[in-house]
């Protein structure tokens, strides 16, 4: 008989070592459909690793993916930090991305060093708008966050593509419903010619670095985790509790609303209604693989973003559905949370006697 | 049938020469370095009521969650009689076969399904989830008499949450007669209950033990275990150290029995009262209909002096604390607190005024227990400058105050980083006073502030509680523990059904008194 008896506490090395492992599990048991599908198992591993990291092309590929991924991953850590349950960041990324077109192909003319700030945070206030509304009917009236900004996604993404075939629609796209590019004034810079890493990444590094300093060494970090951890405790030492849940939907609906921009205004150049494959929804998994902290966002973007990128060019080379990618993710989200397990309980093995 | 193998005609056999019921022998059980029990054996007899003595980390709560089936003994065994009365070894590890042998607990921290009903809670796990109807009627027929035999009266029908923590613990005690036990193990059974209740307990303990029921009796109340057991057993640091009739025991000897050394009396100077802290006129807390509201209270407390608040709980005193704490605002009369008029909830304006609260759940209310020691220590301070410097946190003066802290208070830790659920509740609750005491408060509401913790943490936080009177502080004290509202209180109010009583001074008052009080007698029929 199993049994599972509560740690303590968690030692560092159990939860990376549970991180990691999740994604190795995750990665091993891809195999089955891989074998069941007649592809040489061992080839396609190769290749995916080859085509996420084999050259540095590739492994650039792999940043300009992970991208996004941070940003939503950092959305998502911040927010579940606060037991606010934010599935809103996909809704919150198209949020941010029509204000980056709002604000950035034309409305306004500057020379970039006031333009890239402005289109930026015009991005983050968009989303944090969108997520404010869910958290002040969570507080008000006790309205589920979960089914509100679930919900929302779509009421967005109905709303963006009612806006690409309507007013912000592009005359010169030859009928295909696409916002007007980004002014060159407002786009993110390239970091390396040739490549497509842009100045998204170098942004959501520091964000993942801020949120981390945030949470750990600030009182509103103390604050969120407090209310975080048990709201009822924090409200009867007098914590702000409803200020802290409000700063954590800005923060968490602004990290997503800057995936968008940093998509828009860094990669595509113009805002579609098929920008984003998911990027708010893997964000969970990202974060939930980092174990909610915001550094660990980092590698987690990373090894999410090389699995879609990997199976992508693996897919095309030997004929294998790329969906695999997507079983990859899904199968380490529900890895992580088999082994979120194992970093909360020691597992006893007992032996039944019989009476 | 309570116990299903107990004669008819009460058996005269002498309890020693009976065959043990349970038996227990050799059972060590080890958490990394610290060993929790120590080689500890232990025979209950049918029809015996023993004493389980022991100070918090003693190791009580492990040896009987051992026999639950909580935990795994990393050596030892335990056997339990069969139907026949035949030992037979216990599988461990499976609170089912614990409950399967007849063996029943009532928690100290009840186990209880908060939105499901009393007669539901009791009957829960007793029938399969797939059947549709399951002889309602028998079951609740079996339950009421139950109720009638052993004395334990409690609303069947409402939700738990909306029941008072002493009916909740009844549906407790209803829920493992429900089972038909063999073995009841009741884990501080009258913490919340009333002298008469408790009276009430004991002698419906001793007719279930009159019936063959075997009863381990957890308590810290140690005129209780000399009145009700037969036999006492301490544990000290794991190890058993005294297993003997209670007859020719006293409370002194089971005490240092229990903590290994003396205790001192404790000392207590005569009030010197500064000015007034807080006022009550007329005030009302809480919507008509709510259950715990406070209908009229008028109440003045001065600096200086401790005034104890005695009820039952349910019966307004969690409105009275709510309001104090600035959870609840008054609905209306009005509420002078340290010179302030309070009109809103606020806790935050409670602090800023000086008023240092002990929260009656220490685990919900008093402490984050993911958050380490020291930052519960500074949970409600830690917008202040000795904290933190333009909204960055000191991290290292905080570390370094709660480790003086940790000194001072004698909590007993890892470290001011551990997190603190990992703490006993003594030391979690030496935190919280550590915290209260800290700002030096000109009130303290301290509500139940020793519920669940041992003789040496209940003397350290009473010790603590009567040096922040004589430096000047007001006390506001809520207990259901009479024994702790004498032996601190200068005067003694009794809340009842919302309405609180005149306080009168604790020297003209007598247990008795404020007992019936409690069941609603008004002071001049009590007396």
């Amino acid at each position: 008989m199993i049994r599972f008896v509560p740690r303590e506490r968690t030692p560092l090395w159990l939860t990376l070592a549970v991180s990691v492992g999740a994604g190795v599990v995750a990665l091993v048991l891809t195999a089955i459909p891989l074998a069941l599908s007649g592809a040489p198992v061992l080839q396609a591993f190769l290749l995916m690793a080859q085509g996420a990291a084999g050259s540095g092309f590739a492994f650039a590929e792999t940043l300009t993916r992970a991208t996004p991924l941070i940003f939503t991953g950092l959305a998502a850590a911040v927010a579940f930090r606060a037991k606010l349950w934010n599935i809103g960041a996909e809704g919150q990324l198209y949020a941010g991305a029509l204000a980056t077109v709002a604000l950035g192909a034309g409305l306004l003319e500057l020379p970039p060093y006031l333009l890239v700030p402005i289109v930026l945070i015009g991005a983050a206030l968009a989303g944090a708008a969108l997520l404010l509304v869910p958290v002040l009917f969570k507080m008000r009236f006790g309205a589920d966050e979960v089914v509100v900004t679930l919900l929302l996604n779509f009421v967005v993404l109905l709303f963006v593509q009612m806006m690409l075939e309507g007013p912000m629609k592009d005359e010169m796209a030859l009928g295909w419903p696409q916002s007007a590019p980004v002014l060159d004034e407002a786009a993110l810079p390239k970091l390396v010619s040739g490549l497509r890493l842009h100045g998204g990444l170098v942004l959501a590094i520091v964000c993942a670095i801020a949120l981390h300093v945030l949470i750990t060494r600030t009182v509103w970090g103390f604050r969120i985790r407090a209310v975080g951890e048990n709201a009822r405790a924090a409200r009867y030492a007098g914590l702000p509790v409803g200020r802290a849940m409000a700063l954590v939907g800005l923060l968490s609906g602004g990290l997503a609303g800057l995936a968008g921009a940093s998509e828009v205004a860094g990669l595509k150049g113009y805002l579609t209604a098929d920008l984003s494959p998911g990027f708010g929804y893997a964000g969970i998994v990202v974060a939930t693989l980092a174990n909610l902290s915001p550094l660990g966002v980092i590698p987690a973007a990373i090894f999410i973003a090389g699995v879609f990128v990997g199976a992508d060019s693996m897919s095309r080379a030997i004929g294998v559905s790329n969906y695999l990618a997507d079983l990859v993710v899904a199968l380490s989200l529900l890895s992580v949370l088999v082994g979120g397990l194992l970093a909360r309980f020691r597992i006893v093995l007992v032996r039944r006697e019989t009476a | 049938m309570i116990a299903p193998t107990a004669p008819d005609r009460p058996d005269r056999t002498p309890h020693h020469t009976r065959p043990p019921v349970l038996s227990l022998s050799g059972i060590t059980k080890r958490f990394g370095n610290m060993v929790a029990n120590d080689a500890v054996d232990l025979d209950i007899r049918a029809g015996e009521i023993v004493a389980l003595l022991g100070e918090n980390g003693a190791g009580k709560t492990t040896l009987m969650s051992i026999l639950f089936g909580h935990y795994v003994a990393d050596e030892g065994t335990v056997h339990v009689a069969d139907a026949a009365g035949r030992l037979a070894p216990l599988a461990g590890g499976s609170a089912e076969a614990a409950l399967k042998a007849g063996i029943g607990m009532v928690h100290q921290h009840f186990t209880l399904a908060e939105n499901l009903t009393g007669f539901e809670n009791i009957v829960l796990g007793t029938v399969p989830l797939w059947r549709l109807g399951f002889g309602k009627a028998a079951a609740r027929s079996k339950v009421a008499r139950l109720m009638r035999d052993s004395g334990l009266q409690a609303d069947l029908d409402v939700p738990i949450g909306k029941l008072s923590v002493g009916e909740q613990q009844r549906i407790e005690i209803l829920k493992a007669l429900y089972r038909d036990v063999r073995v009841l193990i009741l884990d501080e059974p009258t913490a919340v209950l009333t002298p008469q209740e408790a009276d009430s307990l004991a002698a419906t303990v001793k007719t279930l033990a009159g019936k063959g029921l075997a009863v381990i009796f957890i308590s810290h109340k140690l005129h209780e275990v000399l009145a009700l057991c037969e036999r006492v057993v301490v544990l000290r640091g794991g190890v058993k150290v005294a297993d003997r009739p209670t007859a020719g025991a006293d409370r002194a000897t089971l005490a240092e029995l229990m903590v290994g050394r003396e205790i001192p009396a404790r000392e207590r100077m005569p009030a010197s009262l500064g000015a007034p802290v807080l006022r009550l006129v007329g005030v009302e807390v809480g919507a008509p209909g709510e259950r715990d509201r406070l209908e009229a209270g008028d109440l003045e407390l001065n600096g200086g002096e401790i005034v104890g608040i005695a009820g039952v709980s349910g019966n307004g005193q969690g409105a009275l604390a709510a309001l104090v704490a600035g959870l609840k605002p008054p609905r209306s009369g009005l509420c002078e607190i340290v010179g302030q008029q309070a009109t809103r909830s606020d806790p935050r304006a409670r602090l800023a005024a000086g008023v240092g609260r002990i929260p009656e759940d220490r685990h919900r209310d008093g402490s984050i227990g993911a958050l380490s020691v020291a930052e519960n220590y500074v949970l409600e301070t830690i917008g202040s400058p000795e904290n933190q410097r333009h909204g960055l946190l000191r991290r290292a003066a905080i570390q370094a105050r709660a480790a003086q802290a940790i000194r001072d208070y004698d909590i007993r830790c890892p470290g001011p980083s551990a997190p603190i659920r990992a703490l006993s509740g003594g030391n979690m609750q030496k935190v919280v006073l550590a915290r209260v005491l800290e700002r030096a408060p000109k009130l303290i509401l301290a509500h139940q502030p020793t519920r669940g913790l041992d003789i040496g943490a209940t003397t350290d936080v009473h010790r603590r509680l009567l040096a922040a009177r004589e430096r000047g502080s007001g006390i506001l004290l809520i207990s259901e523990d009479l024994d702790e509202l004498f032996a601190l209180s200068d005067r003694i109010a009794v809340i009842h059904a919302g309405h609180l009583s005149p306080a009168i001074e604790a020297a003209r008052l007598d247990v008795r008194t404020v007992g019936l009080m409690m069941a609603g007698h008004s002071v001049g029929e009590a007396a």
